[in-house]
């Protein structure tokens, strides 16, 4: 039966390539999602382990939560200083590190952001625990003067500046720009990047006198052990001699503990990505399984007639498995080939979010090679499990008749299983909606795909009168070409039913997001429009840019503005969970901002008081008047519950706390955004024109009107869509194949009748029409039911976080109605090739074959 | 083999005009040592309003010129003529309409498209070509070939005769030049055949249909006004008037021929 199998695969090697493809696309995913994690931890654990030294000094608490903001906190000249006589210590280098310090290209734009930092340091010879030096000059020479500096060799390369250029700068300090001299360039570690980091590199005097007001202060120190010294014999060495504010820890230990939160990040990274590898592979099984069934079924009579011949029914059975155990195995080898291809292409599509991993390596795991022959020989097996066991119940007979009907599971029970996955399906996602926190959002992605498992069982069913429905001006515009067309697309519902699924479920979640992304945008806009009532809103440019607070004191100095409000960003935690919130000025963001409150004002928000938005209220079951423990770097808060409020894309925090809590927590201030409010009758235009001087050398900073936020945001919103749709475009990629591979199987199988049509005077042109038609008919009900079942979702979650700052359920018509145009189109894509081989047809050998 | 020629060339009274002929057609399959004929160098006239069989042993070449005939190969060399319109350097556009408005095929396996009814099926190449089908044409194919109440139903719901009827019915019904006919009767049981060579007949009597039928059956070439025997690719003899002993007769001179001769 080997030999069956194997002469079969040889013989059908066109048809099971294309379902070799599906196959082959959804390893890839998967396989490299893992690589560019992989890539993505293994960058960032180059990063820490080649900035950490054996034991690292720091100010207390400051190693064990994730900064957005620079630690106030720093260490005397005096208490650095008494680490060097230690006999353990090889050298001790005094650290300086400055967040927020950003450079200007020669373009005049900012280099890096959008989350990666941008740090300021100061020159020394650390050796980091790997035994690489931290830092290393590779050109020109080290800086020695305040206007003096180094960049990193990335980013000087993305800069467009050179040894001997005058870089300008982005400060926190008081002076938001400053310019330098670039005298060198340094190499971060052992030269791999730094993940999109920007470094700028001053000498250890300038830096104190730049950024920390001239003081003899440190923000930390490195220390190498002494041979034959361990880092926890340095360590206690280093502890016992520093005062209690001031920690020592192990290098190794730092490192391990920067791995960990991180991992958390990149952990997020993983699972989205991995989402969208389920979603192809989902896709893909549909694919597979369409595949074979055809297969089989055009293989009946030779399958009757091995039972015939005496071939039991397990034999018939597993010949067919084999056949998808080679294909699996064979798509899972070129899948992580592919995998690696994307991987690369992921890198780049991360790139452009500024996440820069350009020097990073992208390593082929073991586990990544066993998921993606697991994925790749599992997922066909399974898939090909059905039509195997169908096969095996041909009927020997068969192979004596003329006209062999497959045995198929009756319409009645796919109906059956069908409807009741729709309503497990749909029992899911309203539990899941009900309660959105939490784990609840794996109900809503169990419940969705239950029900569109269950919508493509009943596809079958429902699809005819669609088909139908599309298929009606078929025939009024092309007459009976239109109507073979149509006709052919009914002839095998299932068929048709599981290409059309296969794309139906790529289109849902592209209609999903739509939908939701519209209504995230009009929901923004109407915020803007009731609740924002500042005049302009001063903005970092791209997420993680804060701006120095002088340039809010500036604005607040200009003629006719009344209140500038600072939103600061923080984090901490709370019972142990990251939380990211908002700090500001309660009283001045009152004027511009008219936050919805359940309970509760701005105005009455006093010193260690928070506000919860109202998601995180109902989960956590916070009420006014209840207590909860921030802990930030320098320590622990108790803040009291002083209101509820609406949060929004204008206003994404789930807490919101005063200024002064930020301080405690021992945060640098840096600006977000500032919201600011003009005196009546102020002539707007010319406060405008003022701001915009302030912040005209700044790219971290750009200034909007109401009008301009909401676009901004708006902007965003789009951004992150397009983000998701290029995810999403795979698995419509794969779900094309599948109609190609429909159609072209469907060509093979229907030979004779093009011959016949051809006889009779069919015109290749005509012939080429029909399986074009019957394609754009396909992709078509695939379409409609994608962008039908995409709006349904989209609905329900809209009704569901109704009340988290998302009132508006906006449906983008357009974009909708587009979806099944470029579905279309796509379907007309897929039949080329089919109809090409179709129209090509020898008439004659066609009409006489069997 | 030298008398049957003879007897070939001395009996081919031209007694109407002609539908469609062909000239020292040959038709080579293979190269060099594997070189096969199947045609080779036959000329044959069909005349018009005529019902002609063409018989000959298995590979004697009658399905190979039927579809060389019929626009659905191309001859190796020679001449192809339907009516006045010379076959050869057509274009597959041309061939396709010439398909479409000037010939009518019946098949051994009928050939219908599952996806349609009957009445579909048979007004198919008038469809295809966008036209009408003449109602009173419509209805005298259809009262001919007696499928009046079998009109709207799928082929798989026929029986073997009545699909072959259908067949049959398409073929005349966008009133071809020519009707080719290949083994028409060959999957049906001898009643439903008479049925179909009974219709087949009444068409060119009562009509003036040409057809041209490739058959091995003698009792099918015995409805028909003219038989040309065909043997290893040449006409080697034909009968007028036929009648079901004298084809078998010549029949099996032909097959003994031609395995004494292989």
């Amino acid at each position: 039966m080997w030999r069956v199998s194997w002469r079969n695969l040889v013989a059908r090697k066109v048809r099971l390539l294309l379902s070799g493809f599906a196959i082959v696309l959804g390893v890839a995913f998967v396989a490299g999602s893992f690589i560019f994690t992989d890539a993505l931890g293994g960058a960032f654990d180059g990063i820490i382990k080649g900035s950490t030294a054996d034991v690292v000094v720091q100010p207390r608490g400051a190693g064990d939560f994730d900064q957005l903001g620079q630690d106030a906190r720093t260490i005397p000249g005096d208490v650095v200083r008494r680490l060097d006589g230690l006999e353990e210590a090889a050298a001790v280098h005094p650290t300086l590190q400055q967040l927020g310090v950003w450079v200007i290209g020669a373009d005049g734009k900012l280099v890096g952001g959008n989350g990666a930092p941008g740090i300021a340091l100061n020159y020394s010879d650390a050796e980091a625990i790997t035994g690489d030096r931290i830092l290393t000059l590779t050109t020109g020479e080290l800086p020695a003067s305040d206007s003096q500096i180094l960049l990193d060799e990335d980013t000087a390369d993305k800069a467009g500046y050179s040894v001997g250029d005058q870089v300008t700068l982005v400060t926190p300090g008081d002076n938001p720009t400053v310019t330098m001299e670039l005298v060198g360039l340094a190499r971060f570690g052992s030269g791999d990047g730094a993940a999109g980091a920007t470094l700028t590199i001053f000498d250890t005097a300038s830096m104190q006198r730049l950024f920390f007001g001239g003081r003899d202060v440190f923000t930390g120190a490195s220390i190498t052990a002494a041979d034959d010294v361990s880092q926890a014999q340095l360590r206690d060495a280093a502890a016992a001699v520093l005062p209690a504010g001031v920690t020592a820890e192990e290098g190794d230990k730092v490192a391990e503990e920067a791995q960990a939160s991180l991992a958390d990040d990149l952990g997020f990274v993983t699972t989205f990505l991995l989402v969208f590898a389920v979603v192809s592979l989902v896709v893909g099984v549909f694919i597979i399984v369409n595949t074979f069934s055809i297969l089989v079924a055009q293989r009946s009579r030779e399958l009757a007639l091995l039972r015939a011949l005496g071939a039991s029914r397990r034999q018939v059975n597993r010949a067919v498995l084999s056949e998808a155990f080679a294909v699996g195995l064979v798509g899972a080898t070129v899948g992580l080939v592919g995998g690696y291809l994307l991987a690369i292409g992921l890198k780049a599509l991360f790139g452009t979010f500024g996440l820069d991993l350009a020097g990073a390596d992208l390593p082929v795991r073991g586990r990544t090679i066993v998921a993606a022959y697991l994925v790749g020989v599992v997922v066909t097996m399974v898939a090909a499990y059905f039509p195997a066991r169908r096969a095996g119940r041909i009927a020997p007979v068969a192979a004596m008749r003329d006209d062999v009907a497959m045995p198929q599971a009756s319409m009645h029970r796919r109906m059956i299983a069908g409807s009741c996955l729709i309503v497990a399906g749909a029992g899911l996602l309203t539990w899941g909606l009900v309660d959105l926190l939490g784990p609840a959002l794996v109900f809503v992605g169990a419940g969705m795909l239950g029900i569109l498992l269950g919508v493509s069982l009943l596809s079958a069913v429902i699809g005819r009168p669609l088909v139908r429905a599309i298929g009606r001006p078929y025939q009024k515009l092309y007459g009976t070409v239109g109507q073979l067309a149509t006709e052919n697309s009914l002839r095998n519902p299932r068929r048709t039913a599981a290409t059309a699924s296969a794309l139906m479920i790529g289109l849902t979640l592209v209609a999903l997001m739509s939908t939701i992304g519209q209504s995230a945008k009009a929901s923004t806009d109407q915020i803007v429009e009731s609740s924002l009532t500042a005049n302009f809103v001063v903005s970092e440019a791209t997420y993680g840019t804060p701006f120095t607070p002088a340039i809010g004191e500036q604005i607040s100095t200009i003629d006719g503005v009344e209140t500038v409000a600072p939103l600061r960003d923080g984090t901490g935690k709370v019972d142990g969970e990251q939380i990211y919130f908002g700090a500001t000025d309660p009283v001045a963001l009152a004027k511009a901002f008219d936050i919805e409150f359940d309970t509760g004002t701005l105005v009455r928000m006093a010193k260690g008081a928070v506000l919860i938005d109202r998601a995180t209220a109902k989960a956590e079951g916070y009420g006014i008047g209840d207590r909860l423990e921030l802990a930030m770097p320098a320590g622990v808060q108790k803040l009291t519950v002083a209101g509820i409020f609406e949060s929004s894309a204008a206003m994404p925090y789930t807490h919101l706390t005063t200024l002064e809590t930020l301080r405690k927590g021992g945060v640098k201030p840096a600006d977000s955004k500032l919201y600011i409010t003009t005196a009546e009758g102020a002539d707007k235009g010319v406060i405008r024109d003022q701001i915009d001087a302030i912040t005209e050398d700044l790219p971290t900073v750009v200034v909007y009107d109401p009008e301009e936020f909401a676009e901004a945001t708006a902007a965003q919103i789009n951004q992150f869509l397009y983000f998701i749709y290029a995810l999403l475009a795979l698995a419509l990629v794969i779900a094309v194949l599948g109609v190609v591979n429909t159609l072209a199987l469907s060509v093979i199988e229907r030979t004779r009748e093009i011959g016949l049509l051809r006889a009779v005077g069919m015109s290749r042109r005509q012939l080429r029409r029909m399986v074009r038609l019957e394609s754009v008919a396909i992709a078509s009900l695939g379409a409609v039911l994608g962008v039908g079942m995409g709006l349904v979702f989209a609905v329900a979650l809209q009704r569901a976080i109704a009340d988290e700052g998302f009132d508006v359920l906006a449906i983008p018509w357009g974009q909708l109605a587009l979806f099944v145009v470029i579905a279309a189109v796509l379907g007309v894509l897929a039949a080329l090739l089919p109809a090409r081989r179709a129209a090509r047809l020898n008439v004659l050998a066609a009409i006489t074959t069997e | 083999m030298s008398d049957l020629s003879v007897a070939a060339a001395s009996s081919t009274p031209v007694i109407s005009p002609v539908a469609a002929q062909c000239v020292d057609l040959r038709k080579v399959y293979g190269k060099g040592d594997a070189e096969v004929a199947a045609l080779d160098g036959v000329t044959i006239d069909f005349g018009a309003r005529e019902f002609t069989a063409v018989m000959g042993p298995s590979g004697s070449g009658k399905s190979t010129l039927m579809h060389c005939m019929a626009a659905l190969d191309l001859p190796s060399s020679g001449e192809v003529f339907l009516g006045d319109v010379r076959l050869s350097g057509l274009k597959d556009k041309h061939l396709t309409n010439l398909r479409r408005d000037k010939i009518g095929f019946v098949f051994q396996a009928f050939n219908l498209v599952p996806t349609l009814t009957a009445r579909e099926n048979i007004v198919l190449p008038l469809a295809v070509a966008g036209r009408k089908p003449d109602p009173e044409w419509f209805d005298t194919v259809i009262d001919t070939v007696g499928l009046r109440d079998r009109l709207g139903h799928r082929p798989n719901e026929l029986s073997g005769g009545q699909q072959q009827r259908v067949a049959a019915a398409r073929a005349l019904m966008s009133r071809p030049q020519i009707v080719f006919a290949d083994e028409p009767t060959g999957n049906l049981d001898s009643a439903a055949g008479a049925e179909v060579l009974g219709f087949l007949r009444r068409s060119v009597d009562d009509h003036g249909q040409t057809i041209v039928m490739v058959t091995h059956d003698a009792v099918a070439a015995a409805y028909t006004d003219r038989v040309v025997f065909l043997a290893d690719g040449r006409v080697v003899d034909e009968l007028r008037n036929p009648n079901a002993d004298r084809v078998l007769e010549e029949m099996k001179l032909l097959t003994h021929l031609a395995t004494s001769g292989a």
